[in-house]
């Protein structure tokens, strides 16, 4: 009997040692350590022997059956490392090749600089004002002090649909009518928005174009608050190092006006081809609100004043991002506005 | 405006100040220079030449070997320009010189002739064809007797000059002239400015018998001054006043002409000069035209006159377009002996309207429109007058002919220090404004600590307080001007609702695969109302610059279809792209079109294009119906929403849909049809268009939070055969109608129709979800439930219950 269970154990370690997967040792261990296997039928056949012999055989029995079982399950976890590393090495990929793309589209340009001229305005307290493209020639023009046969109205040749209603020329006609709506009270506004002018449409020329201007009205409004409001917006609009100079220049609704010019982001001032050589850049207009303006409106210029800029996105998109014809804005050629999706700084 | 430095100098000393140094002044403290230009261009080695001989070239007929004293030797130069004689002073570019246009001047031999250097034309100098004197237009110039051989020739071209271009605001007319820019210069360079001496003698005869003036329209022509001028001698002017007209952007003509315009550039008062003989009668006398009346101006053009339009007549017949034009009838010539000056003042509302309606646009009519000095207009005159002594031989007779009635009173403004100090955020001191005042020449004295100013005349921008802080800003420097913050009450800012949620639907659309496009408003009239969700009477332009954008849109589609088809064209065949923007709409009250915001998409191409793994999938209906159902759920409108089959125009009759929301219709969708594809070269390609102003009117629940399902929920599927036309819309009605309030998600899973489903029918699967959030429901509960929706499929939708 004894004989027999060495010869098993040698037999069972052999197999052990040949099986060469999972699923050969599994055999091995249902055929050896089963129910139906001989060590079972070993421990089923004890009660054939004498009664003092049975304690013996018994722990004889297990301790074989032990020994085998501890060696089959080494040479499982073996055989199981091997598997998995197998299955790994199958499930390998090429990491280089091209990801599924996720599906996207982005803000035009010009959308994405009026966004970021209205959030910095709203930080600062404005509301975002917006009005009808038709227009009538008193918002257009004569509420901002262009009465009809003022030689300023040659600045704007316009598309005209009656004698009084027209495409309007700027995004001014919002702040005449923020102002007539408000009543007296104060106001502080950005006004984005497309306009019309008859133009032909060059590299520099569109007969449609997007402006954005900016109101704020109250009392003692300074130009000094101009100047400082504008010097924020072209340090968070083009970078801290950004410094301002106002020129003096003419718009018929505003007195004094000026033009805004910023010290060149290219070259930092030194002079360059984006800033012509000057180290600036102009960048935007600006100016008191005309008494004329105010009273229209129903405000006293003797009590209140106010300030008012207005610039150009496709000017301010030209140049932030290096775009040399102003028709590439208009065309929605995919190659060109996909190209404004990703953040900057 | 050109303003030559050195002719400027002749009224203010700017010796010492680089010009670009003076540009930047001038421009920081009021008018834009937009360029400098160096007439001389850096040339060297120009120098006059004397022709001592001229003969015909033996091997080339059309040049000529000429032998030229150029100072220091004489040396052979060969000239091909046909009007080259001897014994003319000469332009010589000699060897070594550079030419502006870049042409390096060595010595060569033409035909086996030794050339050294070049005989020079003017445009060769860069001076622009049409300023260049007709008689030199196709040749070399020649320069007077008095030159002398070897010397730069730069100087006597006036070319050793630098000019500043002024890009002009329209409310500085002021500056349209060598005088009032010099007030401007002076002003900022703190310096006295030297006008013009004017002293002639003049004869005994009197202007005013010679000639008789009447004036018929005060209004339009509130003062007009006539001198008269005998024996001149009409010629070539002198090079000096060439020089300067040519700097200034005006074309020489002859000595008569080129002292009206010399007048004009100096003093901004537009002069014109009429031959005596030639108006015949002795008489100027200025009205309103007679409508359909007739005058040939200088240009040779016969123009029709218009019952408003002002004209100066011979007491007859018009003899020029005041302000605008002079006519041919009268103009000087060679053999004029005796001219009539001629300097008004135009009311500036008549000569612009008359300028625009006859397309005529001149030196003249452009300061006319603008207002000149009234105080100007008889010192011009005289200055004229004395010129045309000195210069052209003339007899000046005593007097002029004067008609005046013009108010010449300067404008009054009262303002205090505080005002101005208030209104810039500045504290400058009264002193400092009264220096700034007295160098710009405008009269001004301090009373009871208020400034009262007149302002003078020439500067007709000064007319309120806010003009005179605009003048003393700009002079004491917009730099010194403090960095400020409005002070006034925090307003939170921000969006309205609607533009936050107009927000919320381009993010959305974005991250949906749609690139934001921006097109015209304007277009054709054939585009005008195409795929429009809604038309009404359209908008047209007065006067359209083409047919093309005559007319405002009702539909984003048309233009974005044109995108699609620019982007296919280029081989960019997958195209998805969306706008926001108005439509227009008939008319309101007001007058004005009712502008509605839409919101409009196109796709075509491939939607999902991962070609490695297989994985492409064509745009269709359903991948732009999902996207506009996420936009809708996005702002809280999943709700309420249908799509209902429908025929429109240029659209796939079997896949096109109204799109509303509780019953409104706010949108369409579908393909573009396939013979309208084809024409705008397109494939399978869909659009919708939306109202979004209507969409963003609607104002939804506040949001708030369900409980998670604590409780499993069970799920039963269903498989039903219908008849095909049956849409699955009206099915998942039937199954959430009878659901009732256990039923909480009706999914399609699976449409089939082929083989083993009958002809003339299709196969739907849904999958049913049942819980309720209090417990779990019992079997019975759901078996419930569901026979009820099983039965209602059977009853109402007729539909067949598969395995």
């Amino acid at each position: 009997m004894e004989a027999q269970l060495e010869l098993l154990k040698v037999e069972a370690l052999a197999k052990i040692e040949a099986a060469s997967d999972v699923k050969s040792l599994n055999d091995v261990r249902i055929a050896y350590l089963g129910k139906k296997g001989p060590i079972t039928d070993l421990l089923k056949g004890m009660g054939k022997l004498p009664a003092e012999e049975r304690p013996k055989m018994g722990a004889l029995v297990n301790v074989i059956r032990e020994s085998v079982t501890e060696v089959l399950e080494d040479r499982m976890a073996k055989l199981e490392e091997l598997a998995i590393n197998e299955q790994l090495e199958k499930e390998s990929i090429d990491v280089t090749l091209p990801g599924r793309p996720a599906r996207t589209g982005n803000h035009h340009p010009l959308t994405r600089v009026v966004e970021e001229i209205e959030d910095f305005f709203i930080s600062m307290g404005y509301e975002v004002a917006e009005g009808p493209e038709v227009e009538k020639d008193y918002y257009n023009f004569e509420a901002l002090n262009l009465p009809k046969g003022h030689p300023a109205r040659d600045m704007q040749d316009s598309f005209y649909i009656s004698e009084d209603i027209l495409l309007r020329t700027h995004t001014s006609p919002v702040q005449a009518r923020t102002m007539e709506a408000k009543g007296g009270a104060p106001i502080k506004i950005i006004c984005p928005g497309k306009v019309y002018r008859r133009d032909s449409d060059d590299a520099t020329h569109s007969h449609q174009f997007t402006q954005i201007e900016g109101l704020v009205i109250g009392e003692d409004i300074r130009m000094s608050d101009l100047k400082g409001t504008l010097s924020l917006f072209a340090k968070k609009m083009f970078g801290d190092e950004r410094e301002i100079r106002l020129r003096p220049s003419f718009f018929p609704f505003t007195e004094p006006s000026v033009e805004m010019d910023i010290s060149c982001f290219k070259c930092g001032g030194d002079g360059c081809n984006v800033c012509k050589k000057t180290g600036w850049i102009e960048i935007l207009g600006a100016g008191m609100v005309h008494p004329n303006v105010l009273k229209m409106a129903g405000y006293d210029p003797a009590i209140v004043s106010g300030f008012a800029f207005g610039m150009g996105p496709e000017r301010i998109a030209m140049l932030k991002y290096g775009v040399e014809d102003i028709r590439h804005f208009y065309t929605n050629d995919v190659r060109f506005v996909s190209q404004f999706h990703r953040t900057e700084a | 405006m050109l303003v030559s430095t050195k002719w400027l100098s002749e009224y203010v000393n700017i010796e010492g100040i680089a010009v670009s140094d003076l540009a930047e002044k001038i421009t920081r403290s009021g008018i834009e220079v937009d360029s400098i230009i160096d007439r001389s261009h850096g040339m060297t080695n120009v120098v006059v030449g004397y022709v001592l001989e001229c003969v015909k070239h033996p091997e080339a007929d059309k040049l000529n070997i000429c032998q030229v004293d150029v100072g220091e030797e004489t040396t052979q130069i060969i000239c091909g320009a046909s009007n080259v004689a001897k014994g003319q002073k000469v332009i010589v570019a000699r060897p070594g010189a550079v030419l502006p246009g870049g042409m390096k001047i060595k010595k060569a031999k033409l035909r086996g002739e030794e050339s050294n250097g070049m005989i020079c034309s003017l445009q060769e100098l860069a001076i622009e064809g049409k300023l260049v004197p007709k008689v030199y237009a196709e040749g070399i110039y020649v320069l007077p007797e008095s030159a002398v051989p070897g010397e730069s020739a730069l100087p006597l071209l006036g070319l050793d000059d630098q000019v500043l271009e002024f890009d002009l605001t329209p409310n500085r007319s002021d500056a349209l002239s060598m005088i009032g820019v010099a007030y401007e210069v002076g002003a900022i360079l703190s310096q006295g400015i030297q006008l013009p001496e004017i002293n002639y003698t003049a004869s005994n005869e009197k202007a005013e018998d010679m000639l008789k003036l009447r004036i018929d329209a005060k209004e339009d022509n509130p003062m007009y001054v006539a001198k008269v001028v005998k024996n001149v001698k009409v010629e070539a002017s002198p090079l000096w006043l060439q020089n300067r007209l040519m700097a200034a952007g005006v074309r020489p003509h002859n000595n008569v002409v080129d002292i009206t315009n010399f007048v004009l550039m100096e003093y901004g008062q537009p002069l014109h000069a009429f031959d005596y003989d030639r108006l015949g009668t002795g008489e100027i006398a200025v009205r309103l035209a007679e409508q359909g009346e007739k005058i040939t101006t200088l240009d040779d053009t016969e123009r029709t006159l218009e019952a408003h339009q002002l004209v100066i007549t011979n007491g007859k017949e018009p003899v020029a377009i005041a302000g605008v034009m002079g006519g041919l009838n009268t103009e000087v010539h060679d053999g004029t002996t005796t001219v009539i000056i001629e300097s008004a003042y135009f009311a500036p509302g008549s000569v612009r309207r008359t300028s625009r309606e006859l397309g005529l646009r001149s030196d003249a009519s452009t300061r006319f429109e603008k207002g000149v000095d009234p105080n100007r207009v008889e010192a011009a005159a005289e200055r004229a007058a004395q010129l045309m002594a000195e210069i052209a031989g003339g007899e000046v007779l005593a007097g002029s002919v004067i008609f005046d009635e013009l108010d010449k009173t300067p404008v009054r403004i009262t303002v205090s220090p505080d005002y101005i100090n208030n209104r810039l955020g500045m504290k400058i001191p009264l002193e400092e404004m009264l220096t700034i005042l007295d160098g710009l020449q405008i009269p001004t004295e301090a009373v009871n600590g208020k400034l009262i100013i007149d302002a003078p005349t020439r500067r007709q921008d000064l007319r309120i307080q806010e003009d005179i802080i605009e003048e003393i800003a700009r002079m004491y420097g917009y730099d010194l001007i403090p960095m400020t913050l409005p002070i006034t009450e925090s307003t939170p800012g921000g969006l309205s609702p609607y533009q936050a949620k107009r927000r919320t639907v381009r993010a959305f659309l974005e991250g949906a695969g749609l690139f934001q496009a921006l097109t015209y408003s304007l277009t054709s009239k054939e585009q005008a109302q195409s795929y429009a969700l809604e038309t009404a009477p359209v908008t047209e332009l007065l006067m359209p610059m083409s047919e093309d954008r005559s007319i405002l849109r009702q539909s984003l589609i048309p233009h974005l279809l044109e995108a699609a088809t620019y982007n296919v064209a280029r081989r960019m065949d997958s195209v998805a792209l969306y706008e926001t923007g108005s439509v227009f709409l008939g008319e309101e009250e007001d007058g004005l079109p009712q502008e509605v915001e839409h919101v409009a998409a196109v796709i075509t191409g491939k939607w999902v294009d991962h070609a490695w793994q297989a994985e492409t999938k064509s745009v269709d209906f359903y991948v732009l119906k999902g996207i506009i159902e996420g936009m809708l759920d996005s702002l809280g409108l999943s709700e309420g929403l249908s799509f209902e089959q429908t025929v429109l125009d240029g659209m796939h009759p079997g896949r096109t849909a109204n799109i509303f929301h509780n019953g409104e219709r706010i949108g369409l969708i579908g393909q573009i049809h396939p013979t309208e594809q084809k024409k705008r070269n397109l494939k399978n390609t869909y659009v919708m268009e939306m109202n979004l102003a209507k969409i963003l009117a609607v104002e939804t629940e506040e949001l708030l939070y369900t409980q998670v399902p604590r409780f499993p929920s069970s799920s039963r599927d269903i498989a039903l055969v219908v008849s095909s036309d049956t849409s699955a819309g009206m099915l998942e009605g039937v199954i959430r109608n009878a659901g009732g309030k256990l039923l909480k998600d009706v999914r399609l899973f699976d449409l089939y129709e082929g083989d083993n489903v009958e002809d003339g029918k299709k196969s739907l699967a849904f999958s049913l979800t049942y819980s309720d959030s209090e417990r779990t429901l019992t079997d019975e509960e759901v078996v419930k439930a569901h026979d009820k929706v099983l039965n209602a499929l059977t009853v109402e939708a007729g539909a067949l219950l598969r395995g």
